[in-house]
């Protein structure tokens, strides 16, 4: 389980994540959806104790990643975006060496390391030099890598980036099957379709803001609801407040600068005409009603590029 | 990688720097390297005096030369051996993997220092055979011998720290080698530099006074290896010292507390920061 409070990260006065909160209960594969610069790798090097936030915590397991750092990193299981691999180690004594550093004896890694490979189809290259693997070779045999200590927690950093479109699937497979393991996952990508059939849940992070989270039909299904709605107006705010207030289409109404307001709506198009022609009958002197473009949806845009969502 | 009561790192490291074709090359160049110096210093030493054979008495000689040249010579390669070791991990982006496993960063810095180390010990023991010459014609006694061993393991541990200091703290493994040597430079030519300044300044004020002491070249005198090793072999070079500065500790033990101090201070600093201190943002 991984519980993230409040999380933020600041890079001098950059704010690259900013008061994150996250529950991701066991036995989860959560999608960590975002652009390029979005937060996601940071996130992720916190959570393996690489970087130290700026303020708020994360627990995994019930472990504190400021202070339990060792017991965390024996919970997690961590593929960095971007990794490099020692020359002159071969693919077996590269999991040797980690599993080593992991504390595990030699006998267990002997029959561990075997398994591994194969699970991540890598058996036929054991006693090949690791820097002569292709790189989706040497992302599966990270991957492999991740979980020798057998960690509960797997926090995987674009794992299928950079990858042809075979990889891609390849890999799928071993997390579909890590999945069945039973193990918490927390993946990232940039685009949406890559994760969406093998999450339980997404989240949408941008700019270092979790802007959205849940089942991808949720997600969708709050997409094409949800509007949200500024009225600028002349006079007095609290009639126009109680009127769209009474409307039952309408929630978190809040009251902007002076003259102006927005709520999020989600009747139809036809109900939306209605209350603004009402509106103007009531002579609630309103200057403009206009539908505020939701950030959601810019993100969702870019994140799933035209891409069906099946 | 059978060896599973060695650290992990260690054993890795170690395995890697041998079979690294480099090492041996190293190894090559090196005794290379001491060996056309020596066979240099005979041949001037024979025509020197005019005869065909090397002088017994000249073997004393040979053997500081030879020992202060060894150390020069390893001195020289420990910030190349060493001020690549954490940063040449995070430029190649090994490092993050390694430091998400459950290896403490005190088993990872000591790993890194030892298997350093033990090439350079192992640089040392294969230029044995060269001191069987000096040993051939005598001269030096065993113990003299072996202080001098002792005496390069400790400055090869001291100034490899310093490596790792700088390995760690620098992103940049060619900034952290500059820096490295720099601080090597210092701590060789520029105490000598510093020590016979000092000294003539001292002589320039205290000219004939015996009772005016300046113990500045002191200082500058303990923080040289060189200067060290000579007062060890020839201790006629401390009365000198002492002379000036009117200190009477043996510079010895001054250089073994200094370095002493600086080696710790390295290793608590790197250990301290080869992680992110999570506490703090
Ligand atoms: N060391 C750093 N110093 C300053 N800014 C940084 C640093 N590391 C990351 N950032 C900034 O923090 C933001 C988030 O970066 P992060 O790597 O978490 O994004 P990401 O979501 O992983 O993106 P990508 O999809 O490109 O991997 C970016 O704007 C980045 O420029
Ligand atoms: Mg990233």
């Amino acid at each position: 389980m991984i519980e993230i409070i409040e999380l933020t990260k600041k890079y001098g006065k950059f704010t690259a994540l900013d008061s994150l909160n996250l529950q991701i209960n066991k036995g989860t594969v959560f999608g960590f959806v975002g652009q390029n610069g979005a937060g996601k790798s940071t996130t992720f090097s916190i959570l393996a104790t690489l970087l130290a936030p700026t303020s708020g915590t994360a627990f995994i397991n019930g472990y504190n990643i400021q202070k339990d750092t060792k017991a965390v990193r024996r919970q997690i299981g961590y593929m960095p975006d971007f990794f490099g691999v020692y020359d002159q180690l071969k693919t077996s004594e590269y999991l040797h060496f980690y599993g080593a550093s992991y504390g595990i004896p030699y006998q267990e890694r002997q029959k561990l390391i075997p398994r591994l490979l194969e699970l991540v189809n890598l058996s036929h290259k054991k006693d090949v030099y690791v820097d002569l693997l292709s790189r989706g070779m040497k992302q599966r045999l990270c991957l492999a890598r991740s979980l020798i200590h057998d960690p509960e927690v797997l926090i995987l950093d674009e794992p299928a980036s950079g990858l042809d479109p075979r990889a891609r699937v390849e890999m799928r497979e071993i997390l579909k099957e890590l999945k069945t393991m039973g193990k918490t996952i927390l993946i990232s990508s940039h685009i949406l379709p890559e994760l969406a059939d093998m999450c339980d849940s997404i989240g949408i992070i941008d700019h270092g803001r979790l802007i959205a989270q849940g089942s991808v039909s949720e997600i969708q299904a709050m997409l094409h609801q949800e509007r949200t709605i500024v009225v600028k107006f002349l006079g007095e705010a609290k009639r126009v407040i109680s009127f769209f207030e009474d409307d039952p289409f309408v929630s978190k109404l809040t009251e902007m600068e002076k003259g102006s307001l927005q709520f999020v709506y989600r009747g139809t198009e036809e109900e939306q005409m209605e209350l603004l022609k009402r509106a103007v009958l009531q002579d609630l002197q309103i200057i403009s009603f206009s539908e505020e473009k939701a950030n959601l949806e810019d993100v969702f845009m870019e994140i799933t590029k035209g891409a069906s969502l099946s | 990688m059978k060896n599973f009561t060695l650290n992990p790192v260690l054993n890795k490291e170690l395995t890697l720097r041998f079979r690294s074709f480099k090492s041996y090359l190293g190894i090559l160049f090196y005794l290379l390297a001491l060996g056309l110096i020596i066979i240099g210093f005979i041949f001037i030493e024979t025509i020197a005096y005019g005869q065909n054979f090397f002088r017994p008495s000249a073997s004393r000689e040979m053997f500081m030369f030879l020992s202060a040249l060894q150390l020069g010579l390893v001195l020289f390669i420990t910030p190349g051996l060493t001020a690549g070791v954490i940063s040449s991990e995070r430029e190649k982006q090994t490092l993050n993997i390694l430091l998400t496993t459950t290896q403490s960063s005190t088993s990872i810095i000591v790993s890194k220092l030892v298997s350093s180390v033990a090439y350079l010990m192992l640089l040392i023991a294969a230029s044995l055979p060269l001191y069987s010459i000096v040993f051939l014609f005598g001269g030096i006694s065993p113990g003299q011998f072996f202080i001098t061993a002792g005496f390069y393991l400790f400055s090869i541990i001291t100034f490899g720290t310093i490596g790792v200091l700088v390995s760690t703290l620098i992103r940049r493994t060619i900034i952290a080698m500059v820096t490295a040597y720099s601080i090597l430079l210092f701590l060789t030519g520029g105490t000598t530099f510093l020590t016979v300044l000092l000294s003539e300044i001292s002589y320039g004020y205290y000219g004939g006074n015996v009772s005016g002491f300046f113990p500045f070249p002191y200082f500058t005198a303990m923080l040289n290896p060189f200067f060290v090793l000579i007062s060890v072999l020839e201790p006629s070079f401390n009365d000198e010292l002492t002379q000036y500065t009117g200190i009477h500790f043996p510079l010895w033990a001054a250089f073994l507390i200094s370095y002493t101090i600086i080696a710790a201070a390295s290793m608590v600093i790197s250990i301290k920061k080869l992680r992110p201190n999570m506490q703090r943002g």
